[in-house]
């Protein structure tokens, strides 16, 4: 109750906050005709010297001209910011609205005053503005963040969806808006044929970003998750390709000039320019990569490197005609392997955040511009066109969607449901890159500009306002298939029992060897771009590095309060009443807290925040457990285990220490222990279930000369370190060269493997019906 | 299982046997080879208590994968039902260590210690505390409203499928075997 009367106090204070800030706004363009008018009559009042009127020295003077843009755009993102912020106070809006909504109502608001106190020369938004300034950053950040896993294991589905779904769109629209337009009742006949089509390639920008929230929020699968947004990644460029084509066949003067010819360039040309793009994008981030490898002794200019190249490959493919978008995109994504593993902790930590930072406020300007748009006299109402826009929106949307999903469900080793597909669908909000490309559109070449601006605007609105409030509730009624939600304790424990096994069996079966490509990849990447591009270090420095990262993080976690709470719980004696719903909260939230998540395979994606990674916590959550186990171990008088490490063969350093992966964390823990000199003769089973953990990891699978040993976690369970503690978790161990499966007390992966084979030894055979 | 003689007519046996195309076979006995350093059989260090194995050979190791097989596009109710069973009849099989056909409190209670063993904040007193509660919950989910000298003797297989209703198996336990790739040998 105190908590909700102070989220309101919150809230007011914002408010009030918010009118004050709006006074020197509204003042600001109030003051401009004044100052306009007397400006007007002294030429030269600027000047220090010439001054012709009866001057004297003023001692105060406003001089708003020279500052007028830098200051209304600042005006602008503050104002955002602090809506933003009123926005999260109230805590349910979020739940119920987009951030999207938020930002076009301030962008309104903004175009409002601007209207309404007649404001004679607005920031407005130009191509080179957009396309070099504003659009820029948004795109780096997708790039950037895109998970990459989920998404190459789903690459041709996304291509296939995204290009598929952006051409099938476009023409649909376009030709079935030309239609529309030949029937002379509408007044529309002088619209072209080319100018359909590219208002068709236009209008089908989509951005999900409100799709993707809701969808998270909902815990959806992954796989919706990941073609929703690789759709949103690759769809920028490629309908910035298609706007670019249909320009130049715009300005090839006449219809009829075009001939097959013409068409087929251009779809040789659509090849060019994206592959082109990719290619470059790649040789920019490989290079970027690698300047990284030298920046030890100056770490502030990490971050310069990063964003300087980035930019550099977007401009250079742009000069060259080819899409800088996706150039953009590939850097991004080339560059951030590597970079991470350069650049220092801050460096890291700044990149991350400036980039969200300079896409949130890209993304506000054009909101803002967007808003200033709508509230304006540059309209052109036609009941026909812009309903008509609307419905093949959404119908070519849905047949889209469906069409092409039939065909790639064939190949899919999971497909979609007829659910899931509905979702995609729904989930076609557009957003600021439709209304640029709107806004941009040549006067010259396009009469009936305004006409087209305000159908782009009636699609926006609709789409964020009506689909983005809507999704939420309609992925809850769907119940599109998601993690369970666990209502009882015993669901709890054995979904997770479940989990920890099947992770192990997938281990077992080297199921994360799955895609060959990939593997091959990886192979490539550790013999040659790793030795290129990353710094050079000593073996064991990537677990020390990671180790003393997460040291760091402990200390700081240890300053707080941050340790895992052990909440103590009621202890049920009275067990005849059954349990109580609070104790079985407790209990749930007890074993939620106390148990790893299997590996998740997603990072969440927000553009408007940054959420911490799934890896870092579990890094972390091992890491003072592993503390924790190791003070343990020294109060019981062992020798600290810490520190002496056995030499390993380099290919298996080479597959060493990566923090996202949580198998690797898990056994570089385990590496950390006592190491058996020589394990060459086998019954090194010294200190019987540490021994099991004293052995270099060698991955299942990746090669390596006839192992000193090697150790896999296979499931994720606890490693921890020491007597006391015993792990579910899958040992493989080899000595004298033969591979050899140890079930560590507690295996569940191998209990069972052991247990049913045990069980068919005795109890004589299971049929499979059994 | 060293050399095949009559290979493709016991690959076809297993096939049949376990529900395996062939190729799968084939990829998952590289895989068997590569654990098991091309020994014919996988070995148990641990000195276990009775009822786990010594060694698993190939055929116990494709069994046990066959588990993890997902559904298939084309199973209809009953087949769907079955194979649902047969995944529960395995994890069923993971709680009752002693083959009684029932889990009972000590069991349970072991396996709940065992998932929260690792945790140093937690004593084994919460481990206990939560196995029992979750085994009332069983009871009173299984067996509805005990009389207070009743005295719930342990989950039974039906019980389990009771308490397994709501909750999705099929898509959760399964592994992808379906596009399984080579997996490249160790030099």
């Amino acid at each position: 109750m105190a908590s909700h009367v102070l989220a309101c106090l919150n809230l007011w204070s914002w408010l009030v906050l918010l009118v004050t800030l709006q006074c020197p706004f509204a003042a600001a363009y109030l003051d401009l005709p004044n100052n306009n008018a007397t400006s007007a009559y002294e030429p030269g009042s600027h000047d220090a010297t010439g001054s012709v009127q009866d001057e004297r020295l003023h001692v105060f003077k406003v001089d708003y001209d020279s500052v007028q843009i830098p200051y209304e755009v600042t005006l602008w993102i503050l104002l955002a910011s602090l809506a933003k912020i009123g926005f999260h106070l109230y805590h349910r809006l979020p739940n119920l609205m987009p951030e999207s909504c938020l930002l076009i109502a301030v962008g309104v608001l903004v175009g409002a005053i601007i209207f309404g106190t007649d404001h004679k020369s607005p920031p407005a938004m130009t191509t080179n503005i957009y396309f070099l300034y504003l659009l820029t950053p948004i795109i780096l950040e997708e790039g950037y963040f895109m998970p990459t896993r989920p998404f190459f294991e789903n690459f041709f589905s996304i291509l296939w969806w995204s290009v598929l779904g952006s051409l099938v769109n476009a023409f649909g629209i376009g030709l079935s808006l030309y239609g529309i337009c030949q029937i002379k009742v509408f007044g529309l006949t002088d619209v072209t044929l080319l100018q359909n089509l590219l208002f068709g390639s236009m209008i089908s920008a989509v951005d999900p970003a409100a799709a993707l929230a809701v969808l998270e929020e909902a815990s959806a699968n992954e796989q919706l998750y990941m073609m929703i947004f690789g759709e949103s990644l690759l769809n920028d460029g490629i309908t910035v390709v298609l706007y670019d084509i249909f320009i130049a066949f715009t300005q090839m003067h006449r219809y009829e000039d075009i001939e097959a010819v013409d068409v087929l360039a251009g779809f040789a040309r659509f090849f060019v320019v994206g592959l082109g793009g990719v290619l470059f994008g790649v040789v920019f981030g490989m290079v970027s990569a690698f300047m990284t490898r030298f920046t030890q002794n100056i770490s502030a200019i990490e971050p310069l490197l990063v964003f300087m190249f980035s930019y550099l490959s977007y401009l250079a493919a742009e000069t060259l005609y080819i899409s800088g978008i996706l150039a953009m995109t590939a850097c991004a994504v080339t560059m951030k392997k590597y970079v991470e593993e350069n650049v220092s902790q801050n460096s890291y930590t700044t990149i991350k955040y400036f980039m969200k930072m300079l896409s949130s406020v890209s993304e506000t300007l054009i909101f803002v511009f967007l808003g200033v748009s709508t509230v304006g006299k540059n309209h052109e109402w036609n009941w026909a066109f812009v309903s008509f826009t609307l419905l093949f929106c959404l119908i070519w949307r849905v047949l889209s969607v469906f069409a092409l999903f039939s065909i790639s469900n064939k190949f899919r080793t999971y497909p979609f449901t007829v659910k899931d597909q509905l979702i995609i669908a729904y989930s076609g909000l557009r957003g600021a890159s439709s209304f640029s490309l709107a806004f941009l559109l040549p006067i010259s070449l396009f009469p009936r500009k305004k006409m087209f601006i305000t159908a782009t605007i009636v699609i926006i609105y609709f789409t964020v306002f009506i689909q983005g409030i809507t999704i939420g509730p309609l992925v809850k009624y769907l119940d599109v298939k998601k993690t369970n939600k666990k209502e009882s304790i015993n669901e709890e424990i054995h979904v997770r029992l479940m989990d920890h096994l099947k992770t192990g069996v997938e281990d077992v079966c080297g199921h994360w060897s799955h895609y060959q490509l990939r593997y091959k990849f990886k192979k490539f990447d550790n013999k040659c771009l790793k030795k290129i591009l990353t710094r050079e270090k000593e073996p064991k420095s990537s677990i020390v590095s990671l180790y003393k990262k997460m040291e760091i993080k402990q200390a700081i976690e240890m300053a707080e309060s941050g340790m895992i709470s052990s909440t103590a719980i009621p202890h049920c004696a009275n067990y005849n009443n059954g349990l109580s719903p609070e104790e079985v909260e407790s209990m749930r939230n007890m074993l939620a807290h106390n148990l790893y998540q299997v590996r998740q395979r997603t990072l969440s994606y927000n553009r408007h925040n940054l959420t911490t990674e799934a890896s870092e916590r579990q890094a972390k959550e091992i890491l003072i457990r592993h503390q924790h186990s190791l003070k343990q171990t020294m109060r019981k008088g062992n020798s600290l285990p810490l520190g002496r490490m056995v030499p390993v063969p380099q290919a298996a350093a080479a597959h060493v220490a990566k923090p996202e992966k949580y198998l690797d964390v898990c056994t570089f823990i385990c590496m950390e222990g006592d190491f058996p000199q020589n394990s060459g003769n086998g019954e090194e089973r010294v200190n019987s279930r540490s021994a099991t953990r004293r052995f270099l990891k060698q991955g299942l699978g990746e090669g390596g000369a006839p192992p000193l040993g090697f150790h896999l976690e296979a499931s994720p369970g606890y490693p921890g370190v020491g007597e006391s503690s015993s792990a579910p978790c899958l040992s493989i161990f080899s000595y004298r060269g033969g591979l050899t499966l140890q079930a560590v007390p507690n295996s569940f992966a191998v209990s069972s493997l052991m247990l049913t084979a045990g069980s068919a030894r005795l109890g004589g055979g299971r049929s499979r019906t059994g | 299982m060293g050399s095949f003689h009559s290979r493709s007519e016991e690959v076809q046996e297993l096939a049949d046997k376990t529900g395996f195309t062939s190729d799968q076979i084939e990829h998952l006995h590289r895989r068997f080879k590569q654990l098991s350093g091309d020994q014919p059989t996988i070995w148990n260090l641990r000195q276990a208590p009775g009822g786990l194995a010594d060694e698993i050979n190939f055929e116990d190791f494709l069994t046990i994968m066959s588990y993890f097989r997902p559904i298939e596009m084309d199973m209809d109710e009953e087949q769907l039902d079955r194979f649902r069973k047969e995944k529960l009849k395995f994890l069923f099989h993971m709680y009752d260590s002693d083959h009684d056909g029932k889990i009972t409190l000590q069991e349970y209670r072991k396996v709940v210690e065992e998932l929260l063993s690792g945790n140093p904040h937690l004593e084994k007193e919460s481990a206990r505390s939560i196995a029992d509660g979750a085994m009332m919950e069983a009871a009173s989910i299984c067996v509805g409203q005990m009389e207070p000298d009743q005295v719930y003797e342990g989950i039974t297989f039906e019980d389990f499928l009771k308490i397994w209703q709501g909750i999705d198996i099929e898509t959760k336990m399964h592994v992808r075997f379906l596009n399984m790739e080579t997996i490249p040998h160790c030099h």
